[in-house]
């Protein structure tokens, strides 16, 4: 049966996660088919040092976490990596070629596109033309063929069909002509989403796309993300929500204060120690005592009796 | 007194070179800051060098008008690169600095006694205008519906609503287009448009000599209306020329239509008026209240007040989207 026979793209993506089995689980480690390669990477904030990567490799073909604490400096990593900040140092490369100096349009050109943390979607533009502002090699877009429609009328309505297409799969097609300024929150991180993938990235750089999205639209931009995937397009993404690094992610990148600490599988990640004290503070857990366990428990208990009788004499 | 009459001048006012010139500043300007979001303060500037490049290459030089045109308008271009070159890459407030300081300086430059022999100093240059005012077809006052203008005058508005329809159609044309979207996404976010593989540079600098060179035409009409003088090129034409798209609406093809033909009848009406109303024997408002002299400028007044009026009700201008307004920065 067709169906089952799995596409090119498809069959890219599962050899992609298969590499994946044998790379070690420590920062840093190789990967036998990167897309992109960074080494000693720093960004300096006055004293702070809010990146200092000392080598990262991400596969090609499959879906990346990078997750960390507040402040570990992941978005900072992204705005480097895709020309919108300077580092101190470093370099990196994107498909083998090195990109580091490079303005941020030239990187989107390239191939590799992200989206924001806090959302910039164009607000005095409808829907449909943040969407349209995504497509790449546009003919209507110089100068000298602008004025003649003919010139560019046919580009602009196959660009808008797959626009069209992507509204739909982002359940913003009954938006199409409003202004993006007037959709809410989640709407806005799904437009911008839709948004980049107009450009037909190679790697899509997510930063925050899941973050007030309610959990039924959130199942199926999950769905789409993998869809990505299977569509033989690289997906690094920055998430908070533990529960959607583990459904999507083939493979997780720890930052925390500005460092890789950690790299593997999911549930690998998940039950190292080092993350653990990242996310939590060192010695959360040294051993309590039973004694220190009955105090502990005592205090709660008057503390919760307290505030019942304030309650009821309040 | 006559108010027909009054409403009358003020109609001809309303259509006559003086709303041109507002005009066809108002339309670059509507490119730089409607369209694209570029606070360009020194438009002002850019009617300077394309009036005074014609006038100096006809004047000082003796070479022909129609070359004198070509020098004016590669001059706006000059110094729309010359501002745009150190000043797109950093934020907005920047290009806003720059351009007001280089109005004020190329119109001091020209009005420089030392200079006197090149831009005729606070004076300017006349009668370089010969070789316009040899095609015009008039041969006597013209006009309609009670309203007239001189011959010169209306050579002069022929080519000038010609010249603000022509631009207005061309703004339409590529406001429309991908191209237009790409400005219009850099005066909503221009690291979004960035991220989308956009060259965001070239294209602030094409919006900025596209509107500089609009401009220029603004200044063209103006020098052979009124010939070339510095106060003519002051930094209050450039506010006007805000006001009237403010009036308008910016980022709408008509808005600087609409607004400098509105513009000019209120100034000149209400000049008319208060001007009447003070003369005479038994002025219509009492000298104790207000002078003669004092009401050349309630004009100012009124339109400051109206243009507060229209801020507080009607922020998007005449032709501008309500729903716009709708819109919070979240
Ligand atoms: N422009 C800036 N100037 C000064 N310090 C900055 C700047 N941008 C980021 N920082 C600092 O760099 C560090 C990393 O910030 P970054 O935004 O990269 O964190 P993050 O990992 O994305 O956090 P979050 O999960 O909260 O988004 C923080 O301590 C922050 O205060
Ligand atoms: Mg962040």
């Amino acid at each position: 049966m067709a169906a089952d026979t799995p596409t090119a793209a498809e069959d890219m993506s599962t050899v992609a996660r298969q590499g994946l089995v044998d790379v070690e689980h420590q920062p840093g480690a190789k990967k036998p088919d990167p897309i992109v390669v960074a080494d000693k990477v720093v960004r300096k904030f006055g004293g702070l040092t809010a990146v200092d990567v000392e080598h990262l490799e991400i596969q090609r073909g499959v879906i990346t976490a990078l997750i960390g604490p507040n402040g570990a400096g992941k978005t900072t990593f992204f705005n480097v990596l895709t020309g919108f900040d300077r580092p101190d140092d470093g370099k990196w490369s994107f498909g083998g070629k090195d990109i580091q100096g490079l303005s941020a349009y030239q990187v989107a050109r390239l191939g590799m596109v992200r989206t924001f943390q806090l959302t910039k979607v164009l607000s005095r533009l409808s829907v449909i033309e943040n969407m349209l502002l995504g497509a790449t090699g546009q003919s209507g877009e110089s100068i000298w063929q602008a004025m003649l429609r003919p010139l560019w009328g046919q580009q602009e309505r196959d660009n808008t069909e797959r626009a069209d297409a992507l509204l739909k799969r982002f359940q913003l097609d009954a938006k199409r002509e409003d202004f993006a300024g007037s959709l809410s929150g989640g709407q806005r991180k799904l437009l911008e989403v839709a948004r980049s993938l107009m450009v037909e990235p190679e790697l899509v750089m997510l930063d925050e796309p899941m973050a007030g999205v309610n959990p039924a639209l959130k199942q199926s931009l999950l769905g789409h993300v993998k869809s990505l995937r299977e569509d033989g397009m690289t997906v690094f993404f920055v998430e908070h929500d533990m529960d959607v690094v583990r459904d999507i992610s083939d493979w997780v990148i720890v930052m925390a204060q500005g460092r890789i600490i950690s790299e593997g599988p999911p549930e690998a990640v998940m039950s190292d120690q080092r993350v653990i004290d990242a996310y939590l503070g060192a010695h959360h857990d040294a051993a309590l005592s039973v004694e220190d366990e009955d105090a502990i428990l005592a205090a709660a208990r008057e503390e919760i009796e307290a505030a019942e009788e304030q309650e009821s004499h309040g | 007194m006559d108010i027909a009459n009054q409403l009358t001048l003020a109609l001809e006012q309303a259509f006559g070179p003086s709303a041109i010139i507002i005009c066809l500043a108002a339309i670059g300007l509507n490119v730089h800051f409607g369209y694209t979001g570029l606070l360009n303060f020194g438009q002002a500037g850019f009617m300077a060098v394309a009036g005074y490049g014609v006038a100096s290459i006809v004047s000082t030089w003796g070479f022909s008008f129609w070359l004198g045109l070509l020098v004016g308008l590669a001059l706006t271009v000059v110094l729309a690169l010359l501002l745009g070159i150190p000043t797109l890459r950093l934020r907005a407030d920047y290009l806003a600095i720059v351009t007001i300081a280089a109005a004020e300086i190329i119109r001091f430059v020209v009005g420089a006694s030392s200079l006197r022999g090149y831009f005729g100093g606070q004076d300017g240059l006349q009668q370089y205008t010969g070789s316009f005012f040899a095609l015009n077809p008039y041969s006597s006052q013209m006009g309609g519906l009670g309203l007239s203008w001189s011959k010169a005058d209306f050579w002069i508005m022929t080519v000038g609503w010609g010249l603000v329809v022509l631009f207005s159609l061309m703004i339409f044309l590529l406001m429309r287009s991908p191209w237009g979207r790409v400005l219009k996404g850099i005066r909503e976010d221009e690291d979004a448009v960035r991220s989308l593989g956009k060259n965001v540079y070239a294209y602030k600098m094409q919006s900025l000599v596209i509107g500089g060179v609009i401009g220029g035409f603004a200044g063209f009409v103006s020098g052979l209306y009124q010939s070339v003088q510095p106060t003519n090129f002051a930094t209050d034409i450039t506010f006007f020329a805000y006001t009237v798209l403010l009036l308008g609406g910016a980022a709408r093809v008509l808005g600087p239509l609409a607004g400098a033909v509105i513009f000019w009848f209120l100034i000149s009406f209400l000049d008319n008026f208060f001007s009447a109303a003070t003369s005479g024997d038994n002025p219509l408002i009492p000298t104790a209240l207000m002078s003669h002299q004092q009401a050349s400028l309630m004009r100012f007044v009124f339109l400051g007040v109206a243009l507060m009026l229209l801020m507080i009700y009607r922020p998007q201008g005449i032709f501008g989207d309500r729903r716009e307004l709708a819109i919070d920065g979240r």
